[in-house]
């Protein structure tokens, strides 16, 4: 459950995949935060992964939203909203997503980073 | 959307667990579940509604598959959820239901979790919920565990 000590966008470059589900996120939920960060590597030996010859390299992304849009919906019927809203990301090979979804009411204003 | 329609149609299959399977093929669900087989349907409902709780993983609590599933079984173990209230499906040996388990969910990731037929969700609200309590209330309301807190009003021993 650790985080990457160095961030991957900083050494790889921003795939199709990554640029398509920021670009839906941002229609759907004109969120007020989003960042997306790309696991995939930690996930290349997980045997579905191998089965597909180590993934396109853009098959797990964590995703940490705030969008108002979240407001009076549990965290199921928020990550149902994104989930409907990449499903032709899921099609083209997208595997899962890592998702934190808050509402703006819901961060803490002294939240780190 | 479809989402939503089947989120309603979904809560209203939560209670009634001895549903006849002809009630499940409403014609809004047969429009919405379009690409999951009546038989498969007929399945999972008859899976998720045989014990109180249900999940849907890769491989096994003793030897799961991946990362998200391995977390999913170590939080129901820490809530002490006993093995004969507990039941998992190994979707990596099965192809049709992990395909069906997600239209059937309207799900796309595994694992999944069902408590009394009710579809709780994936790894990181289970890991939420976690967190928050809200999962041991959820545990403790369905019967599926005793309260655990002596303050709680009633002391009932299971």
């Amino acid at each position: 459950m650790s985080t990457a000590a160095s961030d991957p966008r900083e050494s790889s470059p921003v795939g199709p995949i990554e640029q398509s589900i920021r670009a839906k996120l941002t229609e759907l939920l004109r969120p007020s935060q989003l960042e997306i960060t790309n696991d995939s590597w930690q996930h290349r030996h997980h045997a579905p992964m191998r089965a597909a010859g180590g993934g396109n390299g853009e098959t797990h992304f964590s995703v940490h939203v705030v969008s108002g849009q979240f407001q009076g919906k549990n965290t199921m019927q928020r990550h149902r909203m994104i989930y409907a809203a990449l499903s032709d990301e899921f099609a083209a090979g997208l595997h899962a997503l890592s998702l934190k979804t808050k509402a703006p009411t819901e961060v803490q204003p002294a939240a780190q980073t | 959307m479809f989402g939503t329609a089947l989120r309603t149609s979904f809560t209203a299959l939560r209670a009634p667990l001895r549903v006849p399977a002809t009630a499940l093929a409403s014609p809004s669900l047969a429009f919405t579940r379009r690409y999951i087989s009546q038989d498969a349907r007929a399945k999972i409902q008859q899976a998720v509604s045989s014990t109180p709780v249900v999940l849907f993983m890769k491989g096994t609590p003793d030897a799961p598959q991946c990362g998200f599933s391995r977390a999913a079984v170590q939080v129901l173990d820490i809530h002490g959820v006993p093995a004969e209230k507990m039941k998992t499906f190994d979707v990596l040996a099965d192809s049709e239901l992990r395909q069906s388990i997600k239209e059937f969910s309207d799900w796309p990731t595994i694992p999944q979790l069902y408590v009394n037929g009710e579809f709780v969700g994936g790894c990181d609200i289970l890991l939420s919920m976690h967190q928050s309590g809200e999962l041991d209330d959820l545990l403790v309301k369905s019967g599926v565990i005793p309260p655990e807190e002596p303050e709680s009003s009633n002391q009932t021993q299971n």
